[in-house]
């Protein structure tokens, strides 16, 4: 009965996003001001009732799940009644039917937040925003209800269900899904207020204002869910790689190389008036590279363990809708751009140019990953053979791209706006190149080796932590209140600093020894020495694990013991490794054990990894992470309507 | 300098920026390129000497030799074979009679040596190219053998 009432709810909210994207949209295109008033002011209520009808669709699959209802076929097929509370709640976006659910859901979440949020909004922006959510939110409620929909009844029931992928039961990934797609569907948000200030012709700086909590927002989320899933990746897949230019992570981070580019163009939109046009693209590319993303991800034309099923009538459906969303609002883009004014005027040296330059690299970065990730799956749909695109090619292309871009980080925001000249910008900054430069030639030293590289990376964070560290020191001193974007913006450039120092680090320093241990055998690597103790059984509630106690010394002091598991879950054949990792404030310890190579299981292949920097990968995220808060939450930004001079 | 040459030299600069980034990203994805290879195209010399290819089929059952962190095996598409050698710690997945994908150089001696075999993340899971190998080799067969094509439907 639950789930027919969850199926129904989902049919009611199809129907009601509709309305929510015809009729708003339609008042805004009447000539009588009551009738247009009316149309519009069903933009709120109708977002709240489709946010409503898809929280309780998503509600009644998770009571199937925790209630073990395996008479329906998506549970049957991630679900077990072995399977812990939590893992079976999280389950239900553990497949291709109910993550997309999820997307929906997050969707009418934002639009009620628009809903909700946007007293300072006229009604017509209001009705065209949450209007465009609407249709959007109809594709992908069609897209549910046409091709995977979760409710589906088995017959007959299953007795006992298939389990989630055991890779997918760990806390990590209990969270990764939903915050990716908050930043993915957040993203849609940018776009409908890109489109609505395009339906308007009014392509201005209040446009840019209200916009940017929105996009930094959604930025914020795709941040931090990128982050989570590399995180997952690293401990849980069990050989210590935390990217691995895989195309699905490829999926997320061209979203999020567009959004950065958006969120400072959005800025230079907002407080001088230019780049218009081009933020406006960059809006619609974001929310399109998240499209793409769900696509390439979720219709199993790439093959990972986040592809599902594959079944092409969904890819198809995904493309077509891709291609709708995009023709269109380029379409509208073409038809509005010449209303477009040009915004202040700049100087070839000012900090427009700097943000301009910034976007333009992130872009080039953006194709150059989307060339590598699409390229493969073109050819092989043409028949044309079977090829890859390996990890040096990203490796060759992003560096190069990307170093320049946090290079300019620096110089971009100590530069005046309209016009700066070179020679104040060195001025200000030559103490902390100077710094920079000495903590790089040095820190190699310290840290266990000179190499070029090494020094070029530490220079590079150096650069960006100093110039952060100074020009928060110079505003401190001067008098004023401190909004929250100032510290936002100097906050996550810290974490960007924080970030690169801590790529340098695990690229130039890690030690990594794939190794052979009998029980009592001895790894060394200075100054930490691996000592493999004993080997015992464990019995989780749904798995069977082998588990190797493998004692950390340092000059001789135990101060960690590891357990790195081997685990056999009883659903699957499929062994799962679980690294056992100490964590410090400098370094990782990692061990994971490989396979047995003798019959009596007591020779096994062995993973013996020195991580340093690790801890700073993830502290880099996070500051990132804290930065958009702080700069979304800026008081300015809930301030009712100003004139915004342009 | 006047606002005009100031534009067209921002212009100017950063068509030239983007002209060299596009040459460079062009010219390091022509050399990135890892193709596929099936064990039959292998055997009969299609495959590159001295360049990084994929190769993958099925892993030939009792082929599989430990020798420390060293590994011997063969892989097959039923039809042809291909040893390969590979040091280091295998995938989860890696099993006699499953799929499987490496990267690696064709030595003079013919023999693979593999620099990655490629996880998998399912049990149930065949790799597409090891999966399209499989097929290529039963479609070669079924049209060698026209009397009896129903005995050569490969299994993934």
């Amino acid at each position: 009965m639950i789930p027919e009432l969850g199926h129904f709810a989902l049919i009611l909210a199809a129907l009601v996003a509709l309305i929510q994207g015809v009729l708003p949209l339609t008042g805004t295109l009447l000539r009588d001001p009551q009738q247009q008033v009316v149309l519009q002011s069903l933009a709120r209520p109708t977002a709240a009732l489709q946010c409503a009808l898809v929280a309780f669709a998503f509600g009644a699959l998770a009571t199937s799940f925790l209630s073990n209802d395996f008479s329906l076929s998506y549970v049957a097929q991630h679900s077990n009644s072995l399977l812990p509370k939590p893992y079976q709640f999280a389950a239900v976006w553990g497949g291709h039917e109910g993550s997309l659910l999820l997307w929906v859901l997050l969707l009418a979440v934002w639009s009620l937040a628009v809903a909700v949020f946007s007293r300072s909004l006229p009604l017509d922006m209001v009705a065209r925003v949450i209007g465009v959510l609407g249709l959007i939110s109809v594709g992908f409620l069609l897209f549910i209800l046409t091709t995977s929909n979760p409710f589906e009844r088995l017959l007959p029931a299953a007795l006992d269900g298939r389990d989630l992928n055991p890779l997918l039961q760990d806390p990590g990934l209990v969270i990764h899904p939903p915050m990716l797609y908050m930043g993915y569907v957040g993203m849609s948000v940018a776009f409908a207020f890109a489109v609505a200030a395009l339906l308007s012709g009014r392509l201005d700086a209040a446009w840019a204002r209200w916009s940017r909590p929105w996009t930094v927002i959604a930025w914020t989320f795709l941040t931090f869910g990128i982050g989570l899933g590399s995180w997952w990746a690293y401990y849980e897949l069990g050989w210590g790689g935390w990217w691995f230019w895989d195309p699905v992570e490829n999926a997320s981070l061209m979203p999020w190389l567009v959004g950065t580019a958006l969120i400072h163009s959005l800025m230079v939109t907002e407080k001088r008036g230019s780049f218009k046009a081009w933020t406006v693209l960059l809006a619609i590319a974001a929310f399109s590279l998240s499209l793409l993303g769900t696509f390439l991800v979720r219709s199993g034309v790439l093959t990972s363990v986040h592809a599902f099923a594959s079944d092409p009538k969904r890819g198809v459906f995904v493309l077509i809708f891709l291609a709708v969303v995009v023709g269109a609002s380029l379409t509208l883009f073409a038809w509005r751009a010449p209303r477009v004014t040009l915004g202040g005027r700049m100087g070839l040296v000012s900090r427009e140019s700097f943000l301009l330059a910034n976007s333009v690299l992130l872009v080039v970065a953006t194709a150059a990953v989307l060339l590598g990730t699409i390229y493969p799956l073109i050819i092989d749909a043409l028949n044309l053979g079977k090829l890859s695109v390996g990890p040096p090619y990203f490796n060759a292309v992003f560096a190069p791209l990307l170093v320049p871009t946090v290079f300019l980080m620096i110089p971009g925001s100590v530069a005046r706006w309209r016009d700066a000249k070179v020679r104040e910008i060195a001025h200000v900054l030559r103490w902390t190149a100077l710094g920079a430069v000495v903590l790089a030639v040095l820190l190699p030293f310290v840290l266990g080796g000179w190499s070029i590289g090494a020094a070029f990376g530490l220079f590079l964070g150096c650069w960006v932590a100093l110039g952060t560290l100074q020009q928060v020191l110079a505003r401190v001193r001067k008098p004023g209140r401190i909004g929250a974007s100032f510290w936002g913006q100097h906050v996550a450039h810290f974490g960007m600093a924080v970030l690169v120092i801590g790529i340098t680090g695990v690229k130039c320093y890690e030690v990594e020894r794939d190794v052979r241990m009998h029980v009592g055998d001895v790894v060394t690597i200075a100054p930490y020495t691996f000592r493999l103790d004993s080997f015992s059984e464990v019995r989780g509630p749904n798995y069977k694990a082998v588990r190797a106690d493998v004692q950390v010394l340092r000059n001789g002091q135990l101060i960690e013991v590891l357990q790195p598991e081997k685990r056999r879950y009883f659903s699957s054949a499929m062994p799962m490794t679980e690294a056992g990792i100490d964590s410090g404030f400098m370094r990782d310890l990692y061990v994971s054990l490989g396979e047995p190579l003798d019959d009596a299981r007591t020779e096994w292949s062995m993973r013996v990894y020195y991580k340093p920097f690790v801890p700073w990968l993830w502290g880099g995220v996070l500051l990132m992470v804290l930065g958009g808060v702080l700069a979304a939450l800026d008081r300015r930004y809930r301030k009712s309507t100003q004139r915004v001079d342009a | 300098m006047k606002p005009r040459t100031q534009r067209f030299a921002l212009i100017a600069a950063g068509i030239v920026v983007l002209c060299a980034a596009a040459a460079f990203v062009l010219n390091a994805f022509q050399s990135n390129l890892v193709f596929f290879f099936t064990p039959t195209q292998v055997s009969k010399g299609e495959a590159p000497q001295g360049r990084t290819f994929r190769a993958g089929g099925m892993v030939k059952e009792g082929s599989v030799v430990r020798d420390g962190n060293n590994v011997r095996f063969v892989i097959t598409d039923t039809v042809h074979e291909m040893p390969v050698t590979y040091v280091g710690l295998l995938p989860d997945l890696f099993k006699e009679g499953k799929g499987v994908v490496s990267q690696g150089k064709l030595g003079d001696d013919g023999v693979f040596v593999a620099s990655e075999v490629l996880a998998k993340h399912d049990e149930n899971y065949m790799p597409p190219e090891a999966q399209h190998a499989m097929d290529q080799a039963a479609a070669a067969k079924a049209a060698q053998s026209v009397q009896q094509p129903t005995s050569v439907k490969a299994k993934p």
